[in-house]
């Protein structure tokens, strides 16, 4: 456990140093988000009606972009050859480093949803959904976009390839995550959404640290 | 028999264009499939051949 | 005994003689395809009766069904190869893995290629967002990234390895997939319309479909059987039998 949070506190404060890519991915989401309302014009009603997909495949596209970068920099100094030969288990080492990419990419996304939410029009109910299906989700899609960073480590266009791997696999993130906010909206109740979501995310805490430790000991071979 | 003619065979009750739209594709890949899948041996097996007679020539 | 049998199970197992193995298999698949293929075509147009409401339109079942079926199937069974070849580090595993992807991928566009033809005429669309063809659509995407991460990476056994890891990953999140995909699909209704609800199923529409489906596995297997001879020649190129092969040395 205190290897996890050596790890999360370590990717933290490289990330403070490095403050401008964990922005770049915040100013994207913000960007793409407010592009389609310029695309599709400014009628309430339908912006409404389209706002949790937006804000959810603005959310999947800005969680893609700081992906490349969890595992390069420290694969780059050989970091990551020194986690795979310590002491604690590989697998350990990898769930702090995707905690600490969810708390610089993923959250943020969380607290800046509702902002963006309100340009579209969402009323206090459905900004509550969206906030709680987002926290649900964006850990998930950290989860399993780890997968796909460890096994392009190292690639030539490894991140365009990244993206052709990962984005169809975030199809039932987006759906439920999505779906939750328009159920909410149609007055179905969010409920069953938000809990197939809650049961994917712990389907993925078992098995993506698993797969990406796979993964990046394959790389690293 | 469904047919009556040849060529109520190849209009399909209408549906002529879908059905041999579908059907065509389908032949047109599972017949390029095969020829790619063993021009692909063919080609390997071309260089290997070369490879060895380069060998052969280094030898003598 | 068994010990016995284990080694002969391995000497099959190795590249060197699966080589010639293959070589004589592929002749007999493509015999038996050929036969399905003139049964099955002959009951899809001739023996099968004209449908009542979907005329002589729902013919495209005969390849869509097959095509649809194999993409999944293939996906399963490149799965199961390339776990196998993680998993023993067996490498002829690992190249059967590679050499089914692109059938699989060909499988999966067909789906979608005969489905949007069949939809044009029945639904009066090329493409409806429909729970079967979107999740086609995905899966046709799985195998994209397969083949493009296999592609990406040079060195071949780090090739084997990543690509059996995304492929068993891929299997897992197949049916979470298909269902999320369902699920939104009945929550949007309005475009639900499914493929495979014929009105009056007759026998021998079904005989057609299972004979043609035969048919596309077969043809599956003797592609991807010559596929794997490519594959074996390239990745054992250096090696003293693929030097000494008669249509080598020739």
């Amino acid at each position: 456990m205190n290897a996890v949070m050596a790890i999360i506190r370590r990717d933290l404060l490289l990330a403070m140093r490095r403050k401008s890519e964990v922005l770049t991915a915040l100013f994207f989401f913000i960007i793409v988000v407010s592009l389609f309302p310029l695309g599709i014009g400014p009628e309430t009603a339908l912006l409404r009606k389209i706002a949790p997909g937006i804000l959810w495949v603005a959310a999947l596209l800005a969680t893609m972009l700081g992906l490349a970068r969890l595992f390069a920099p420290d694969h780059a100094d050989g970091t990551l050859e020194q986690m795979v030969l310590a002491p604690a288990p590989l697998g350990l080492l990898v769930t702090g480093k995707i905690i600490a990419h969810w708390i610089t990419t993923g959250l943020p996304l969380v607290l800046l949803a509702p902002v963006l939410g309100i340009q579209f029009d969402l009323d206090t109910g459905a900004l509550g959904i969206l906030v709680v299906a987002l926290l649900l989700g964006t850990p998930l899609l950290s989860l399993i976009g780890a997968i796909g960073a460890a096994l392009t480590l190292g690639l030539r266009g490894g991140g365009v390839l990244l993206s052709l791997l990962v984005l169809p696999l975030y199809v039932p993130a987006l759906i439920f995550g999505a779906g939750a906010v328009e159920a909410h909206i149609s007055g179905l109740g969010a409920g069953g959404h938000l809990s197939l979501l809650a049961a994917l995310l712990a389907l993925a805490v078992f098995f993506a640290p698993w797969a990406t430790t796979a993964a990046l000991r394959i790389a690293l071979e | 028999m469904n047919w009556e003619s040849p060529a109520a065979f190849f209009a399909m009750g209408g549906y002529g264009f879908y059905v041999w739209g579908s059907f065509g594709v389908c032949a047109l890949l599972m017949i390029v499939e095969p020829i790619m899948a063993n021009r692909r041996r063919k080609d390997i097996l071309r260089s290997l051949r070369r490879e060895r007679l380069a060998e052969t020539l280094d030898t003598q | 005994m068994s010990n016995n049998k284990i080694i002969n199970w391995f000497k099959y197992a190795s590249p060197q003689s699966f080589y010639p193995v293959a070589g004589r298999m592929i002749p007999w698949f493509w015999g038996l395809a050929a036969i399905f293929f003139v049964v099955g075509l002959y009951i899809s147009f001739f023996v099968a009766p004209t449908d009542f409401q979907q005329g002589e339109g729902y013919r495209i079942i005969f390849i869509h069904v097959p095509a649809a079926w194999m993409s999944m199937f293939i996906y399963l069974v490149m799965a199961f190869w390339a776990g196998l070849g993680l998993a023993l580090n067996t490498r002829l595993s690992s190249m059967m893995a590679q050499a089914l992807a692109p059938t699989g991928a060909i499988m999966a566009f067909l789906s979608l290629w005969t489905g949007a033809w069949w939809g044009k005429p029945m639904w009066g669309a090329w493409w409806v967002w429909d729970a079967r063809l979107t999740s086609a659509l995905i899966l046709f995407f799985l195998y994209i990234g397969f083949i493009a991460l296999q592609a990406a990476i040079d060195d071949a056994r780090r090739a084997d390895k990543a690509g059996a890891i995304l492929a068993l990953v891929g299997v897992v999140n197949v049916p979470i997939i298909y269902f999320s995909v369902k699920w939104w699909n009945t929550l949007h209704q309005g475009a639900s319309v499914s493929l495979t609800k014929a009105p009056s199923m007759a026998t021998t529409m079904l005989w057609g479909m299972l004979i043609m489906a035969l048919a596309f596995w077969m043809y599956s297997i003797a592609v991807a059987l010559t596929r794997v001879r490519a594959i074996i020649l390239e990745r054992e190129a250096h090696t003293e039998w693929v030097k000494e092969l008669p249509e080598v040395k020739q």
